[in-house]
C-alpha cells in the first residue's frame, strides 16, 4: 500500500509540472487530457486507494487500475517512474526508440493492465476482470479511469449494463468530466448531461466531485472503496482539459493544441521543483 | 467419437461440459446463444457461466477480462457477430493484449458460410475466414464434422493465445469415421491421386468428397485435402502434399478473391516456391437475397457440387495430355 502520508496537493502539483517538462521533451504526447485527470491518478495511486506493490506490478491480491483514457494519462508517466515501477530515466526517452513511454501507453510499461487509447474497451475488460475476482472469491478492487468523450462509444453502455446485473461492487468507474472530446465541448456534439443520474438509473452508485480537489478525490475513492451494496460505483470528477496551461484550458479545441515550447519553458521556470 | 451425424457445436460443448467438472478454471461466456448442451453447462456450472446478452462488444471484452483473472475462456454466439460486430474488440483486447498478457480465449462462432441457409446474408457468414486470418496471432480452425471439432478441444483448453473456431449450424455426417484427423499436423489428406488436388475447409469437404466420387464415376482421379487449420497447419507437410500435383483447387464457403483459402494458398504456393497452379472456387459475386436450399443456394454461387465437378472436368479436358505424370509415378 502506498503511503498515505505523501502531502497530495504538493504531489499534484509536481506531477503536472513533470508531465509538461514530457510533453516538453515529446511534443507527440496529449498534454490536455493528461492535465485534467491528474489529481484523480494522484488521489488513486498516492492517496491509499490502490493496493499496489511497484516491484511487483502483477501482484496477484493487487487492486487492478484500468487506464482507459489511454492518451489522456501522459500524467501516469513522472507518477509510476516515481514510485518506482520503471526507472526515472525512462522518462528522458518518450516516444523515443528503445523505450517504453509511447505517445499512448500500452501494457508494456509496467503498471499498467490493458491495451488503451483505442476508446470504450476499458470498462468491458474491467468489468471481466471484475466479474472474474467476484467468482473467483477474491477481495481486490477494479478501478477503471475513463474520459467523458469516450462514453460515447456504445460498448460503455452494454459494461454499464452489465456491471449492474451482476452486482460488480467491487467495481470502480472514474470519469475524467472534462466536457471536452477531439473537436469541442461534448454538450455540442452528444451531451453527457445528467450523467450522474444516468449512471444511477442504470442501478450504479454515482458521485459527482470537483475533480481538482485531489483530497476530496481521495475521501470519495476511499468512501466509494469502502461499500459494498451490490451496486458498481461511479465517481463523476468535473475537470479542465489543460489546466493551469494559458490557451489551452477549457478550449474547446484544446485536445489538439500544442502549447508552444517557450510558453512551456516559461512554466517549467516558474513551477521549478522547490 | 459418434460416428453418427451431428451438430460440431453439441461434440464440443460436450467435451467442455464434461471438462469443467475436472478444471475450475473454465468460463463459458454466451451472447445469448444457447443449445441444449449448453443447457446442461448452465445448470451444472452457474458460476462459470454468464449470458451477457446480445451484446458482442461486450462478451469479448468480459472475455479478455475473465482471461487476465487466469480463467481459460469460452465466448460463444453466432458466427458473423462474434467476428465482425465485434471486430475491434477482438483486436485491441484480445490480438493485442494476448501479446503482451498471454491469455487463453476460445471465440466459437457457430453459422461458418451458408448454415443459416434461410436467414440471409445477416445471419450467414462468408467473410470470417479472411478477417480472423488478419490477426496473425489468432488461430482460426475451420472442422468439417464433428469428430475434427471435438478434437480440436484439446487444442482450445491446453494452449494459450486467442483462438476462432468456425462451426458449421447444421448436423452433418461424421468424415472422419475410421480415422481421426491429426490435429498437430492442421489437415488431413483424404484421397492423393491424379493430377489436380481439392483443398476444403469446413463444411466444402462435403462439397469436395461428392465431387471426387463424381468425378471419379467420369474416369478422372482426384486429389482431396481437409485444410481445417488455417493458421498453424505444418507447412513441410503440405508443401510436400501440394508438390504432388499440376493443380489445386481451393474450396471454401467465402468470397472468391477476397482474402481466404484462397489467399492463404496463393500465398503459400508462391512462398514455398512450389511448381503448381491454383483454381479458386469460393462465392462468386456480392451479397444474395435469393431464397433456397443450402444446396440451391451453393450452385447459384459457384460452390455446389455440380458447377464444381463441372469447372474441375473443363480445367482436367483442357489440360489433358499436358500434365505431368504424378510424383508416385516418376520413375
Amino acid at each position: 500500500m502506498i503511503s498515505n502520508s505523501v502531502n497530495l496537493k504538493e504531489k499534484a502539483h509536481w506531477v503536472w509540472r513533470e508531465t509538461l517538462a514530457v510533453h516538453r521533451r515529446a511534443p507527440e504526447t496529449r498534454i490536455a487530457s493528461s492535465l485534467s485527470a491528474i489529481e484523480i491518478f494522484v488521489a488513486l495511486y498516492y492517496g491509499g486507494v490502490l493496493n499496489i506493490d511497484a516491484t511487483d506490478p502483477r501482484w496477484d491480491e493487487r487492486d487492478r487500475c484500468v487506464i482507459s483514457k489511454g492518451h489522456g494519462s501522459i500524467c501516469m508517466y513522472p507518477i509510476l517512474a516515481d514510485l518506482g515501477f520503471f526507472p526515472a530515466s525512462e522518462l528522458q526517452r518518450v516516444c523515443k526508440a528503445g523505450g517504453i513511454l509511447g505517445g499512448i501507453p500500452d501494457p508494456i510499461i509496467p503498471g499498467y493492465e490493458t491495451i488503451n487509447g483505442s476508446l470504450g474497451h476499458g470498462l468491458g475488460v474491467a468489468s471481466g476482470m471484475a466479474l472474474g475476482l467476484k467468482r473467483n472469491g477474491k477481495k481486490q478492487n477494479v478501478f477503471v479511469v475513463s474520459g467523458d468523450g469516450e462514453l460515447h462509444e456504445g460498448a460503455n453502455w452494454e459494461a454499464i449494463m452489465f456491471a449492474s446485473q451482476h452486482k460488480l461492487d467491487n467495481l470502480h468507474l472514474i470519469v475524467d468530466n472534462n466536457s471536452i472530446s477531439m473537436l469541442g465541448f461534448t454538450d455540442d456534439i452528444v451531451s453527457h448531461d445528467g450523467l450522474v443520474r444516468r449512471l444511477e438509473a442504470f442501478g450504479w452508485q454515482c458521485v459527482e466531485v470537483d475533480g481538482h480537489n485531489v483530497l476530496k478525490v481521495q475521501n470519495q475513492l476511499l468512501s466509494l472503496k469502502a461499500i459494498a451494496d451490490g451496486r458498481p460505483k461511479a465517481l463523476v470528477a468535473r475537470t479542465l482539459k489543460g489546466r493551469g496551461v494559458p490557451g489551452l484550458e477549457n478550449e474547446a479545441l484544446a485536445h489538439i493544441l500544442m502549447p508552444k515550447a517557450e510558453l512551456l519553458d516559461s512554466l517549467l521556470e516558474a513551477n521549478d521543483a522547490r | 467419437m459418434h460416428a453418427k451425424p451431428r451438430a460440431m457445436r453439441d461434440a464440443l460443448l460436450e467435451q467442455i461440459h464434461r471438462e469443467m467438472a475436472s478444471d475450475s478454471s473454465i468460463f463459458f461466456v454466451s451472447a445469448d446463444f444457447g443449445s441444449p448442451v449448453l443447457d446442461r453447462i448452465r445448470a451444472d456450472h452457474p458460476t462459470k457461466f454468464v449470458n451477457v446478452g446480445i451484446a458482442e462488444q461486450n462478451l469479448i471484452n468480459v472475455s479478455a477480462g475473465l482471461a487476465l483473472e487466469g480463467y481459460k475462456v469460452f465466448a460463444y454466439a453466432i458466427a458473423p457477430f462474434i467476428t465482425m460486430r465485434c471486430f475491434e474488440q477482438i483486436r485491441v483486447s484480445l490480438a493485442l493484449l494476448s501479446e503482451v498478457r498471454p491469455m487463453n480465449v476460445n471465440l466459437i462462432g457457430v453459422g461458418a458460410g451458408y448454415s443459416y441457409v434461410v436467414s440471409g446474408p445477416t445471419h450467414q457468414c462468408y467473410e470470417d475466414i479472411t478477417l480472423m486470418r488478419a490477426l496473425p496471432n489468432f488461430q482460426v480452425m475451420s472442422p468439417a464434422d464433428h469428430i475434427t471439432a471435438e478434437l480440436l478441444f484439446g487444442r482450445c483448453v491446453g494452449e494459450l493465445g486467442p483462438k476462432y473456431l468456425r462451426l458449421d449450424a447444421q448436423v452433418l455426417p461424421a468424415i472422419y469415421t475410421d480415422a481421426a484427423p491429426n490435429i498437430a499436423d492442421g489437415f488431413h489428406v483424404h484421397r492423393q491421386e491424379g493430377a489436380i488436388c481439392m483443398i476444403a475447409t469446413g463444411y466444402m469437404l462435403h462439397t469436395a468428397v461428392t465431387v471426387a466420387e463424381r468425378l471419379q464415376a467420369n474416369g478422372v482421379r482426384i486429389g482431396l485435402i481437409d485444410l481445417f487449420d488455417l493458421a498453424r497447419f505444418s507447412t513441410e507437410k503440405l508443401r510436400e502434399e501440394l508438390s504432388r500435383y499440376e493443380t489445386v483447387v481451393s474450396m471454401e464457403e467465402g468470397f472468391a478473391g477476397r482474402g481466404g483459402l484462397d489467399a492463404l494458398l496463393y500465398n503459400f504456393i508462391s512462398h514455398n516456391a512450389i511448381d503448381v497452379k491454383l483454381l479458386n472456387i469460393g462465392v462468386e459475386g456480392s451479397y444474395r437475397f435469393e431464397l433456397g436450399t443450402r444446396a440451391e443456394l451453393h450452385e447459384q454461387v459457384g460452390i455446389g457440387p455440380e458447377v464444381v465437378t463441372r469447372r474441375i472436368l473443363d480445367l482436367f479436358k483442357s489440360s489433358q495430355g499436358t500434365f505431368k505424370t504424378i510424383k508416385g509415378d516418376r520413375s
